[in-house]
């Protein structure tokens, strides 16, 4: 069960799995994820399902060797089985038409971004994707997005692809040129934050999709807490995606925190 | 329940009830004291999450035990019973020695009764009703003896009977979620001739009895016989399985199973929404207790990791505030502190958790209520500001009302608090049934007689139709959920 038939390396520390997983790839939505455990004593970890093949019951999951297990996980090799795997999990994407929307996807955030760029494009809209990552070798899935988007923004952080810049920097360029109707950025929470913000600037309605701590993933715990317009959600059942404008990046940003000397002394470890 | 009464009048006039009955003077039995469940050492136990704190009655204690009972003609202990366990016939079983016998009775039942004789509250059920206590003398322990029943066979090397099986008619239904609930539908179900297939969202079969009840309460191995026993009876088993999501109902439908019991419980932690709940080293009840419980987190060799502290507070008086308080004993917490707004009198859990917390050492701050966390380096909580509390009037749960003192307010430093002030239903199964009716609170609205739900073929129990009670309770509507179910499903297709 579960078994993983494809992996390839995407970036230094970025990696694809394809699994089976046939009854989650009929059922999958944009902006679902799963959890996962790699074996009988592993953590459950969410992962954004990015991509499904319904007629050969896989799912696609892109995972970043981050802590201990998601290094655990990235080591997996084709044939090796995952222990448990549940969902689709979340709430889909909200995807409609809108008519210019803007994609922002920072790092290993590309990954849940994909599935949503799609949707936006196959329901008619002009589809604008600004992609930043530190450096060249870490933006993952260009040709992917570059099928479903109207226009490619690569931003670098060294300037050794595309633009030199952050994410925001991108974004930027777009709102000053054009309309934006709507806009999602997915990466790391600090990048959520501060493209957020700009595009708060030119009140352009923004959505991000959280990577908050969870343990069950179906509403039971509340470690996926997160404060949207003042009052507490659950990452998990209310999201994952969240209305960027009210979310309290400065919480998330400290509560992802919350298990770092434990995973610091996990990760030394390996 | 009146026909069930006359069951029992006749099986107590089966002569072996009566001549046990004659054999002893009512006056020797109500001579004899309440037995004391055999427990391990606080100092010793508070070792390891993993040690049961009781460790069961002898074979002599328990006949002593079932010899107290005097076999009452109007036997009202049964009233007690939310699954309406025919208790005289048991006890009596075991005074006469036959123990299989007493264990055969209770899984007419109970799918359950090793799990129910460790957590029921029995001092407000079937012993609130045992006619010692209108003699100004302690119950019957009949938790204990349904304990030592359940156990008799495991603790004996003796294969588990099954209950008695009627033909099976090929009819296809679900139970959602598998906890005491679900499980306590499933077996009736089985019993009954229904394939019956179990779906569980997380990657453990057994729900609140897995992810919820600590081990030195409830150990796993108790809980696994118990489903190693209902998968003998035909129950199928899937994990990972969220019914709505992985599978809709209506896929669910057309792979033919025709009915659905809906016990996907009460998993949703409340939170107080007060300044500085979301600071880290605040968490639920239900985070801590799965992250111990389910993932292991109290092993060196799982990965999930729980924070720890020397000052541990947790907020509540039920079950599983003790619960919690006297996991972060065993975790290493030097001061573990339960703060109650109520005093001891009004805390709904089971007497003998409390007592055994205390034993424990953990300490009560009763008629104090938190009203803010305060945060230390980091992020994370470091004081929490609690108001002191007085009892007013009784409010509508019959419990006299907490009121603030103005102006009483302390600090305390704290490294780690768990909020266990109760759940409500999960809304992720209701949600994908939106033409099923709800209450107000998101529960899902039963018939009280058969809890069938407002869609002929969706039944519902547990903490979802409750929105938070006991183990047995929700036993109880799994049982009249599985009747109420049989009689639609043999009137709609085996007619």
């Amino acid at each position: 069960m579960y078994k993983i038939v494809e992996k390839e390396q995407l970036s230094e520390n970025v990696f694809k799995f394809i699994v089976e997983a046939p009854l989650i790839a009929k059922s999958h939505k944009p902006g679902n994820f799963i959890i996962l455990r790699i074996s009988e004593k592993g953590e459950r970890m969410p992962l954004t399902i990015v991509d499904t093949d319904k007629e050969k019951g896989t799912i696609m999951l892109i995972a970043q060797k981050v802590g201990y297990s998601s290094t655990k996980f990235c080591d997996m090799k084709v044939g090796d089985c995952l222990t448990d795997l549940v969902g689709p999990l979340g709430k889909p994407t909200d995807i409609k038409k809108v008519g210019t929307f803007l994609a922002l996807g920072g790092g290993v955030g590309n990954a849940p971004l994909l599935p949503i760029v799609r949707g936006f494009k196959e329901a008619g809209n002009r589809v604008i994707t600004v992609l930043a990552a530190r450096t060249k070798s870490l933006i993952i899935l260009e040709d992917e997005l570059r099928k479903y988007s109207d226009e490619v923004i690569i931003m670098t952080d060294d300037g050794s692809y595309g633009n030199k810049g952050n994410v925001t920097v991108g974004a930027e360029m777009v709102m000053k040129r054009e309309k934006v109707d709507e806009c999602i950025a997915i990466g790391p929470a600090i990048m959520m934050k501060f493209a957020a913000l700009k595009t708060k600037e030119y009140n352009v309605p923004t959505q991000c999709s959280l990577n908050t701590i969870m343990v069950d993933g179906t509403g039971m715990c509340g470690a996926c807490r997160v404060t949207v317009g003042g009052k507490t959600k659950f990452t998990c059942v209310d999201g994952p995606e969240f209305d960027a404008h009210q979310i309290d990046f400065d919480e998330m940003l400290s509560r992802l925190r919350c298990y770092k000397a434990e995973e610091d002394e996990a990760k030394a470890k390996l | 329940m009146s026909d069930m009464n006359d069951i029992f009048a006749k099986d107590r006039e089966e002569t072996w009830r009566e001549e046990l009955r004659n054999k002893t003077p009512m006056k020797e039995r109500t001579a004899i004291e309440r037995v004391k469940m055999n427990e391990i050492a606080p100092a010793e136990r508070i070792k390891s999450q993993t040690i049961e704190v009781n460790t069961g009655l002898t074979k002599e204690q328990a006949v002593l035990e079932a010899t107290r009972c005097m076999d009452c003609p109007n036997h009202p202990c049964t009233e007690g019973c939310p699954v309406g366990i025919n208790i005289p016939k048991f006890v009596k079983n075991i005074e006469r020695g036959e123990f299989e016998e007493a264990a055969a009775t209770l899984k007419e039942f109970s799918a359950l009764p090793a799990v129910c004789g460790r957590v029921c509250p029995q001092e407000k059920q079937c012993e609130s009703k045992c006619t010692y206590l209108k003699m100004k003398k302690p119950a019957v322990a009949i938790g204990y003896l349904e304990r030592f029943a359940a156990d008799y066979e495991r603790l004996n090397g003796i294969e588990p009977k099954l209950p008695k099986m009627e033909k099976k008619n090929g009819i296809k239904v679900a139970a959602v979620g598998s906890g005491p609930s679900a499980l306590s539908f499933a077996g009736d179900m089985a019993k009954a001739g229904y394939d019956v297939t179990v779906f569980e969202a997380l990657h453990e079969i057994g729900g609140v009895l897995k992810y919820g009840i600590p081990e030195f309460r409830l150990p796993n191995s108790i809980v696994d016989l118990e489903l190693a026993n209902l998968s003998k009876m035909g129950v199928k088993f899937e994990k990972n399985f969220v019914v709505g999501k992985t599978a809709t109902f209506d896929d669910l439908k057309a792979q033919g199973f025709k009915a659905f019991y809906v016990g996907s419980g009460a998993g949703f932690p409340n939170f107080m929404n007060i300044p500085g709940e979301n600071l880290n080293g605040v968490m639920s009840s239900n985070e801590y207790l799965t992250r111990v419980n389910l993932m292991g987190a109290n092993r060196e060799d799982t990965d999930t990791p729980v924070l720890k502290g020397k000052v541990v507070v947790v907020v509540g008086g039920g079950n599983t505030a003790m619960d919690s308080v006297r996991t972060s004993k065993r975790l290493g917490a030097d001061r573990s502190i339960i703060v109650y707004r109520r005093s001891r009198d009004e805390m709904p859990a089971r007497l003998e958790e409390v007592k055994h917390a205390e034993e424990e050492g953990v300490e009560f701050m009763t008629l104090h209520n938190p009203i803010e966390y305060i945060a230390g380096e980091n992020g994370r909580v470091a004081k929490v500001r609690l108001q002191k509390m007085e009892l007013g009037e009784p409010d509508a749960s019959g419990r006299r009302r907490p009121v603030e003192i103005p102006g009483a307010i302390e600090e305390l430093d704290v490294d780690i608090v768990v909020v266990a002030i109760g759940v409500s239903p999960n809304p992720l199964i209701p949600s994908c049934l939106p033409e099923l009716k709800q209450g107000k609170k998101g529960t899902i609205e039963v018939n009280p007689e058969s809890n069938q739900a407002s869609m002929e073929e969706i039944f519902a129990g547990g903490d979802i139709v409750r929105g938070g009670a006991t183990v047995i309770l929700a036993m109880g509507d799994g049982r009249r959920a599985a009747a109420g179910m049989d009689k639609y499903l043999k009137e709609k297709y085996l007619k």
